[in-house]
């Protein structure tokens, strides 16, 4: 299996992680998995409910020293 | 699939905070479905000529946005446009009151518009001001 593509958005204050993560899935394959890196709270919340909205699949959110993990797999 | 909303954003103000917000919304708001048309008149037009300066702050939450190095209001209004397609239009009574010459504005904007096509452009839309 591929390599998940790691967007290492911490220290970025929403919207930059989702916007950083739009900007590299415009770039990914159907079916290739994303983790986006951030350390702003609102962000670890609010990507899952955007992607629910657009589409694509929440795989898994974590949260590690302060870094939440927020694993997706892109679905369209 | 449902069809697009629309949202349209007014920005008149050019204090950081309202300009901030409003990049927030419309970058956001661009990038999950919606059709996103945004007119910038008043005292936010200025702050979109190339190379201007910061917009100054409201209050003390300005001062922290720059801070804490939030995301910068120019670059998710470009985002907007990049990545979510949104239209980001200059208030054309505003070009001509500022003599801005468009080629001075940043690259990413569309075309003045007047009032009447950015209200027929809106019909029906979500709108938000600031």
């Amino acid at each position: 299996m591929a390599e998940r593509i790691v967007v290492d958005a911490r220290g970025s204050f929403c919207p930059g992680p989702l916007m950083e993560l739009i900007a590299r899935l415009k770039f990914a394959a159907v079916g290739e998995e994303i983790e986006v890196l951030s350390t702003d709270k609102g962000s670890a919340a609010d990507i899952p409910e955007w992607l629910r909205k657009v589409g694509h699949e929440l795989l898994d959110t974590r949260e590690e020293a302060g870094v939440w993990h927020i694993a997706l797999r892109k679905s369209k | 699939m449902s069809a697009a909303n629309k949202i349209g954003i007014v920005v008149v103000s050019g204090s950081l905070e309202r300009l901030q917000m409003a990049a927030m919304m419309a970058s956001v708001a661009a990038v999950s479905d919606n059709e996103v048309t945004v007119f910038l008149s008043m005292n936010a037009l200025q702050y979109f000529r190339r190379n201007a300066p910061r917009p100054a702050a409201e209050g003390e939450f300005g001062e922290l946005l720059v801070q804490k190095k939030a995301p910068e209001f120019r670059q998710l209004f470009q985002s907007a446009v990049e990545l979510g397609d949104a239209k980001i239009h200059p208030c054309s009574m505003a070009v001509d009151i500022l003599g801005i010459d468009t080629s001075d504005l940043e690259p990413w904007l569309g075309e003045p518009l007047g009032l009447t096509r950015f209200l027929s452009q809106t019909q029906g839309a979500q709108v938000w001001s600031f």
